[in-house]
């Protein structure tokens, strides 16, 4: 992975990326025209699949299976919305999105932090064996460990439990090199300080080291979130109870379950979405930021 | 991260009896293994404890109905290269691999820089480019299948309208595979792009106001300027977008299930197809491995190429 450890950290202009690079397009008319066309016409790309289920999931059934171009091919109606809510299911697996999301995050970014503190600054025996095989594990396709991981959970009596679907989730080797490579970027000097005034290696943990890394600890957070909340293969594989389910694996079985309903379909899928969507608008411009901490992003 | 590190951080006056210890054995107690302890038990249980189980899984009979596996030998792994199931799905998966990480990395580029130009309005189009990516699956899955479907979806209904004939979007042998990339494409690009966009807003400027006092146009500055800063970015978005590429499975298996006629089944679905369907975890695990070492042999590739290239 060496060839992609970036090398020296510029300093940073701060709020420069509302403004971006006014040289890029020169000066002349036609590149912005031209540029701002591009962009219209990617975000329209983008934006229609969202756009077309919106307005099938506002239609009824019968409606939907009319044929025509326009979206909208009847009344608008918010029968599917009602529908799913009233089976139920929906909720349950909302809360268990979140709650699942949200102590993954938790554990994982405890574990790695710590274990990215104890790469960056400890002295133990094997620590540049164990860094390797920690690297190279982020090479290995999750989907090789799920019959493995499936049989453990028999052994364990933890199939169809909440931990079963959290425990094997907390391993993120990628996030602990992120954090690792942050870590080793502090100077020292600021926690020998600490130490020389007898501070527990804890101690300059949490109260030098942490408050540092808020930028790349919030950033870990964000995507570990992400890639909880929209894990689909393992919960689908561990859990058979629907009570247990998250809003991905539930959604799939209700597909399943109740054939083809477009309108249906498109309101559970844009329920399901909406949490994430509303936290991105919330948070855009720290996620922007903070993929740029994580030095992915930094030349 | 900020230079306020006091300026003489060597140790104290009063400090100066203590023999002159180098200042890294004053890092941590127990030598920090403590600290990653906690890490490496999750670590250990949940993913090397599974690597090896799976490995030797390969070597055995192991089935999902069976209960006691007998050890077998390489015969997975000499069935495995003799089965001409592995040798399409692994097509696929590289089919799917060049078909989708061209786009994937060169359209994350151009909107990359197209929103970092300075036009108005930054948020919609990072929410725009980024939003699908916030998607699980599932959902990713059912807005497709409903724009694929044969005769009242988007795609095919746009068709008739332009007086053209509709596509088998999921059902066409030679189409499906490009649907799926499609899709794949709508919906992750906005990773890479926040890649590229952060790497953008953290170039400095001084270089390209210096080229542009020099009277270099705007296209020659894209060219000579910020692309070739923009080079170590473009080396780790490919990199993880060659190996996303290859572990393709979720949005497959929900999409077509491998069809029609097993042309868009990749590897790794065919690796669960054997051992959840058919019951046969060792030789599924002697697959999954087949893979692994593709993967490993990819990366060690790359990895050379793009460290001459720098």
């Amino acid at each position: 992975m060496s060839a992609v450890s970036t090398p020296v950290r510029r300093p940073r202009r701060p709020r420069r990326e509302e403004s971006g690079s006014p040289l890029l397009l020169g000066h002349g008319r036609l590149p912005r025209v031209l540029a701002g066309t591009a962009l219209t016409v990617l975000a329209v790309v983008w934006l229609l699949p969202f756009l077309w289920a919106v307005a099938t999931s506002l239609q009824s059934e019968q409606d939907v299976m009319k044929s025509g171009l326009s979206p909208f091919k009847g009344a608008f109606t918010l029968a599917a919305y009602r529908q799913i809510i009233d089976r139920g299911n929906v909720p349950t697996w909302a809360f268990n999105s979140v709650l699942i999301a949200a102590l993954v995050t938790v554990l994982t970014v405890a574990v790695s932090t710590l274990a990215a503190y104890g790469f960056s600054r400890g002295t133990f025996r094997g620590k540049r064996a164990l860094l390797a095989v920690t690297v190279a594990a982020i090479m290995v396709p999750p989907q090789l460990l799920i019959v493995p991981l499936f049989e453990q959970m028999t052994t364990f009596h933890l199939v169809d439990t909440y931990a079963a679907v959290i425990l094997p989730q907390v391993v993120a080797p990628m996030m602990v090199f992120i954090l690792k490579r942050f870590f080793d970027g502090i100077p020292r000097e600021l926690e020998d300080a600490a130490r020389i005034d007898g501070a527990s290696e804890l101690r300059v943990f949490r109260s030098i080291v942490l408050p540092l890394s808020r930028p790349i600890v919030s950033a870990v957070s964000i995507f570990v979130f992400i890639g909880a909340w929209n894990n689909f293969m393992w919960p689908f594989v561990v859990t058979n109870d629907p009570d247990l389910m998250t809003l991905p694996v539930g959604l799939a079985t209700v597909k399943d379950a109740y054939g083809i309903q477009y309108a249906g379909s498109m309101a559970s899928a844009l329920l399901s979405a909406a949490p994430l969507i509303v936290m991105f608008l919330l948070f855009q411009r720290r996620i922007v930021n903070s993929v740029a901490t994580t030095g992915l992003g930094g030349g | 991260m900020t230079t306020t590190a006091p300026a003489g951080a060597t140790a104290p006056p009063h400090a100066s009896e203590a023999p002159p210890e180098p200042r890294r054995r004053r890092s941590l107690t127990g030598g920090g293994a403590l600290f990653v302890l906690p890490f490496l038990v999750f670590f250990g249980l949940f993913l090397v404890w599974p690597v090896v189980q799976g490995l030797w899984m390969s070597l055995t009979d192991a089935s999902l109905t069976l209960h006691d596996p007998e050890f077998v030998g390489l015969a997975n792994y000499a069935e495995a290269f003799g089965d001409p199931d592995v040798w399409s799905s692994l097509g696929n998966t590289v089919v799917f691999t060049l078909i989708s990480c061209v786009p994937l990395v060169v359209m994350a580029l151009v909107m990359a820089l197209l929103v970092h130009s300075g036009l108005v309005g930054q948020w919609v189009w990072r929410l725009a480019y980024f939003a699908p990516y916030l998607l699980p699956v599932t959902v990713v899955t059912l807005i497709w299948t409903w724009l694929y479907q044969p005769d009242i979806g988007f795609g095919n209904q746009l068709l008739t309208s332009l007086g053209l004939d509709p596509v088998g979007w999921l059902s066409d042998e030679s189409v499906a595979m490009w649907s799926v990339a499609a899709l794949t494409v709508w919906w992750t690009v906005g990773f890479n792009f926040l890649l590229y966009l952060s790497a953008l807003q953290s170039l400095p400027v001084t270089f390209d106001e210096a080229a542009a006092l020099d009277g270099a146009g705007a296209w020659r500055r894209l060219w000579s300027v910020t692309l070739p800063q923009l080079r170590h970015t473009t080396v780790l978005v490919a990199m993880l977008q060659v190996l996303a590429s290859l572990k393709v499975f979720d949005q497959i298996y929900i999409l077509t299930k491998g069809g029609p006629n097993g042309s868009t089944r990749p590897i790794l679905e065919y690796v669960y197809d054997v051992g959840f369907t058919g019951y046969r975890l060792g030789y599924a695990s002697a697959v999954s491995y087949v893979f692994f070492a593709l993967v490993i042999v990819v990366s060690v590739v790359q990895l050379r190429f793009f460290r001459q290239e720098g």
